[in-house]
């Protein structure tokens, strides 16, 4: 069931947070890019927008979601632990031996229907998925989330041409549109330029919101969902990479920088503040 | 006239696609005379993804992902090496956890596009896909055989790499002998001393020089190097002195050649190997197939040389 906004903005929180104590118990677990989406999915997952059985992860009638940027993986273990696709318990297990949270998810996990920890596989699959619902007269979506700096990758680009001419109106990817790459802006290694209007070019239907602010993500979603055009449709969320961690949010490498403990406290505390 | 190998399945895959709803079949922009028949019956479960490998790769997953059976068909090199990281994540890895039945049909073995050059030949295809956990190899060498893999292909889950060659090549089996697909090989020929042990097209090189040879050799052909009953082939070795395998590939890269060492290796078998094939260098030259053969040994009449030493030695 749909959450209100306001128990939404407070999911939000407590997944940031939970996000920030996971990655001190993994410090291998990359930490800034799980916290560019955390209002993405916490939208997508507490919003009403994907049909799923937390109990029944192979459940026919599922929306399928597939996280294909896995680096940005570990702020969606607090919310299916959360809504009950496996016990909460197991995330104070993360990364240890015999956990299945890895520092990047993989498809053993309750809830990940695959494995994503290379870049640019998630939308040709999510093509595959979109096809085999509409031959199966289903009515179930595939929603893929890319980063932006995963766009680098040429076979995302064999798959934004497949969607459109393939009218994959069932098919919703979600841009978290961070600007960062592992080493710099994106911009200034292989600059996207107007990514709306190259999405649009390629035969999309452009939907963008600001990633965090809830008051106007929760309407682009309802908007992006609610969008009938016989194509397939993107959101681009513009988002802040290390978002909360003023010091992640200003470094051009926070994709490969942690924290520690202490720091993670400090931020929390700041964040419950 | 013989028929392509690629022809006859995919005549059997029309046969299929027509009893059961949930066959696809793709194909990255590669076609054949038969394909336009399937192309034209089956509108809806035929995609031509187009010059994009990757993305076949991809799209076949996630059908295959969602429970349907898939045929993903291109030129073998770009299909197993333009696309290997999606095979190893999504086919290899996937199908370690969840089910799912892709099947990747690659046309070209070895140098069956000989006027083409290395960018056509598939020399590596083998060695690569035999690496990857969870994969089955498959490589007939006619059409009575390539009909057994796609019966196989489809009656068994799993992703699977069916590597065809790209011309039409004579019976080897017939409706009375049939490929052997629970052991994944079979003695053609019985021998004495020698045995040649081949795949696709090397199959019919070893006929030829065992058809030449002035006492009986032996010809083990393997129709599915991945997975194979090792310990029958061993049976079937261990009566020689002498095994020679015969490979379109690159040798000493995990291909034939390291699979039977590999056995003889593991059982401490004084059987003494020879491995025939490509040394790790491209082939630019132009020619017949059977001339680009012959620039490694890979020829009848060098095997048949080789061969007829090989009688003369007594092993010590």
């Amino acid at each position: 069931m749909a959450l209100s906004l306001s128990q939404i903005k407070n999911k939000a929180l407590s997944i940031r947070i939970q996000t920030l104590q996971l990655h001190g118990l993994a410090p291998e677990a990359r930490i800034a890019s799980s916290l560019s989406n955390v209002e993405v999915m916490t939208a997508l997952y507490y919003g009403g927008f994907l049909r799923m059985d937390p109990k029944k992860t192979d459940c026919e009638k599922r929306d399928r979601f597939i996280l294909s940027k896995g680096h940005g993986g570990i702020s969606l273990y607090p919310i299916l632990a959360d809504l009950g696709f496996f016990d909460s318990s197991e995330l104070a297990r993360i990364c240890q031996k015999d956990s299945f949270l890895g520092g990047i998810p993989d498809c053993i996990v309750p809830g990940f229907e695959t494995t994503n920890g290379s870049l640019g596989h998630g939308l040709g699959v999510g093509c595959g998925m979109a096809i085999a619902l509409k031959q199966k007269k289903s009515k179930a979506k595939v929603v893929v989330m890319v980063g932006d700096g995963e766009l680098n990758e040429g076979s995302v680009w064999e798959a934004i041409m497949f969607a459109s001419h393939h009218q994959l109106d069932n098919l919703y990817l979600i841009v978290d549109q961070n600007e960062k790459c592992m080493l710099d802006y994106c911009k200034n290694v292989v600059d996207l330029a107007s990514l709306k209007g190259k999405m649009r070019e390629f035969g999309w239907k452009v939907h963008s919101s600001d990633g965090h602010c809830m008051e106007k993500l929760l309407p682009a979603m309802k908007k992006l969902f609610g969008d009938k055009a016989r194509q397939p449709k993107v959101l681009i969320a513009k988002t802040v990479k290390g978002k909360g961690v003023p010091r992640l949010e200003k470094d051009p490498l926070c994709h490969i920088k942690s924290m520690n403990v202490q720091e993670i406290e400090q931020i929390v505390r700041e964040l419950q503040s | 006239m013989t028929k392509m190998m690629r022809d006859v399945i995919i005549e059997r895959i029309i046969d299929e696609m027509g009893r059961n709803k949930r066959v696809f079949f793709l194909a990255a922009d590669f076609g054949a005379p038969s394909l336009d028949r399937l192309r034209e019956s089956f509108k809806d479960r035929f995609i031509n993804v187009g010059i994009a490998e990757q993305n076949l790769i991809n799209v076949a997953t996630g059908l295959g992902l969602e429970g349907f059976t898939v045929f993903a068909y291109a030129i073998a090199p770009f299909l197993t090496m333009r696309a290997f990281e999606q095979i190893r994540v999504n086919l290899s890895l996937h199908a370690q956890v969840r089910e799912l039945n892709v099947n990747l049909v690659g046309v070209g073995a070895g140098l069956s596009y000989e006027v083409s050059g290395p960018t056509h030949h598939s020399l590596e295809d083998l060695s690569l896909m035999r690496l990857l956990p969870n994969f089955s190899v498959l490589s007939p060498c006619d059409t009575v055989s390539a009909l057994s893999c796609v019966d196989y292909a489809i009656k068994n889950k799993g992703p699977k790499y069916i590597r065809l060659d790209g011309k039409p090549l004579e019976a080897v089996y017939s409706d009375k002998c049939l490929p052997d697909m629970d052991k994944g090989f079979r003695e053609v020929r019985k021998g004495k001393k020698v045995c040649l042990v081949a795949t696709g097209y090397t199959t019919h090189t070893a006929l030829s020089v065992a058809n030449n040879a002035s006492s009986p050799v032996g010809i083990v052909d393997i129709v599915r190097l991945k997975p194979l009953d090792e310990a029958g082939l061993f049976k079937v070795l261990s009566k020689y002195e002498h095994v020679v395998t015969l490979e379109e590939g690159f040798i000493g890269g995990g291909g034939l050649d390291t699979l039977v060492s590999g056995i003889l290796t593991d059982r401490a078998s004084g059987i003494h190997l020879k491995r025939v094939g490509f040394n790790n260098k491209f082939i630019f030259e132009l020619g017949p197939r059977a001339y680009l053969h012959s620039l490694v040994g890979l020829d009848e009449p060098s095997v048949s040389r080789m061969v007829a030493k090989l009688n003369c030695h007594n092993k010590k």
